[in-house]
């Protein structure tokens, strides 16, 4: 008990969460939850929310012909809030044909190259990007639901591997700042707890739409580290960690981040 | 002609650049009593390097005597007063490289290169801060005397 309190001091005095700890379930935050007042309303309304000009971009999308095949996502899939509600809670998802996990964007291009027929979308384009939304905008308020098999749990940790890994000039690693400090402020503005909840994002300072990991290539360049290439396996997979550390939290997308 | 000259000065500056000499110190106790360059440092130039968020990046976590920098960080103990805490000798070794006091600390490395993984090209063998811009630093955090600035 005394020890107890003592220690509890001590953290208190030190203004920082214990070292080296995943963040307890019950205390789990979205961005959301840290954005000023007017940011968030922002994100509520669908009027207000910019990221739903791509959503309406992505509907339009599903419904178009493309490719050899001349077929639209809607051809096979039928009605997008049904058959698409809850699917992009579950990514990344083990392929097993790939032999590893594939993200939502990359899902999207394999159903473009086997049954369309079609040129795959090149990351963050904006056609990529609006179909992206608008499949996940089917999920909002599901929860991350990333499968607890064996093939998923190996990536889950290779992904936590490089989370907790010392990288870059800086000598950070993801956890220091996302598991250890995220009730502090960096430069002024609140650190946070680095959940993938809303992605595709709307951020104001990219004054556009963009993805989970377009935001993990801006952290690894402010580490002053390698950013691996849009689509690489690594980045995948460090989604695939953050996804299942988020497990049980509802999908925002399209979210809007400072 | 010139544009040939330009292309093969940049082809071999990085081998050239890759590996920058770090110049040797003895760590004693807590500190390092020498300078690394062997003179004093400039504290006006070293108080520009702290407040400047690209070269000095002190004030991302860091908050400190300076009405005019508005956005300050809350990670890391307020400089304030550093002068009075800590002799020169034990700032340098703090800005060198922290991790030999706290080997969990945040607080980056700022004249090392080994040890070091995945730096981006552009930064690969060069220490964040050379040692003129160490020494200024700590010149600038010797003179922060009181708490109360
Ligand atoms: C020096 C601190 C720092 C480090 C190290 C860092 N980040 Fe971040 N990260 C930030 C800041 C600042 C933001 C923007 C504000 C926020 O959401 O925390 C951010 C945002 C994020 C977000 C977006 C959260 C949202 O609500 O949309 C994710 C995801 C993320 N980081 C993951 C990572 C991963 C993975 C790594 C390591 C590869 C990493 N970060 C390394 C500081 C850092
Ligand atoms: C990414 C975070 C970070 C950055 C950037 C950073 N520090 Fe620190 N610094 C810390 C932390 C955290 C501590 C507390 C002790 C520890 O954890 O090692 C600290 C401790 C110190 C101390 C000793 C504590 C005291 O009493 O004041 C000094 C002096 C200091 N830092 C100066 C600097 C200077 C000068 C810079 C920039 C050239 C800088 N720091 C950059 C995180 C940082």
């Amino acid at each position: 008990m005394r020890i107890g309190h003592a220690a509890a001091a001590l953290t208190i005095l030190a203004g920082i969460v214990p070292a080296g700890a995943e963040i307890a379930t019950a205390q789990r935050k979205s961005g959301y939850d840290f954005m000023a007042r007017t940011t968030q309303a922002m994100q509520d309304g669908d009027t207000s929310n910019p990221g739903m000009l791509w959503v309406l971009d992505g509907a339009a999308l599903w419904d178009r012909k493309a490719g050899a095949a001349n077929r639209s996502c809607a051809d096979c899939h039928g009605d997008a809030p049904t058959s698409m509600k809850g699917v992009a809670a579950r990514y990344p998802e083990f392929n097993a044909t790939l032999g590893r996990p594939i993200n939502i964007e990359q899902r999207i291009n394999l159903c473009r190259a086997d049954r369309q027929q079609a040129k795959p979308l090149p990351y963050e384009s904006k056609d990529l990007l609006a179909l992206t939304a608008f499949v996940a905008r089917q999920s909002r308020g599901q929860p991350i639901a990333i499968a607890e098999d064996e093939p998923t749990r190996r990536s889950v940790e290779t992904g936590r591997a490089a989370f907790v890994r010392r990288q870059g000039q800086l000598n950070l690693s993801c956890a220091q700042c996302h598991d250890d400090n995220w009730s502090g402020r960096l430069a002024g503005n609140p650190l946070t707890q680095g959940q993938p909840t809303g992605y595709p994002i709307y951020r104001l300072e990219w004054q556009s739409l963009g993805s989970l990991q377009r935001r993990l290539r801006n952290c690894l360049t402010g580490m002053r580290a390698e950013a691996p290439a849009l689509g690489a396996q690594e980045l995948v997979d460090l989604e695939l960690y953050l996804m299942s550390r988020a497990r049980g939290m509802p999908i925002e997308t399209p979210a809007v981040r400072p | 002609m010139l544009v040939a000259g330009l292309a093969a000065a940049l082809a071999c500056s990085p081998a050239v650049d890759a590996r920058a000499e770090l110049a040797s110190y003895a760590v004693v106790g807590d500190a390092i009593p020498v300078s690394l360059t062997g003179a004093g440092g400039d504290p006006k130039k070293g108080r520009a390097i702290v407040a400047n968020r690209q070269v000095g990046l002190c004030l991302l976590c860091h908050s400190g005597p300076f009405p005019e920098e508005r956005f300050q960080g809350t990670l890391a103990p307020d400089l304030s007063g550093a002068g009075s805490r800590w002799s020169p000798g034990q700032l340098r070794l703090r800005i060198v490289d922290s991790t030999r006091i706290n080997p969990a600390t945040i607080m980056p490395p700022y004249y090392r290169i080994d040890g070091l993984e995945r730096v981006t090209p552009a930064f690969t063998g060069k220490p964040i801060l050379n040692a003129e811009q160490v020494e200024d630093v700590v010149a600038y955090l010797a003179t922060l005397r009181d708490a109360k600035q």
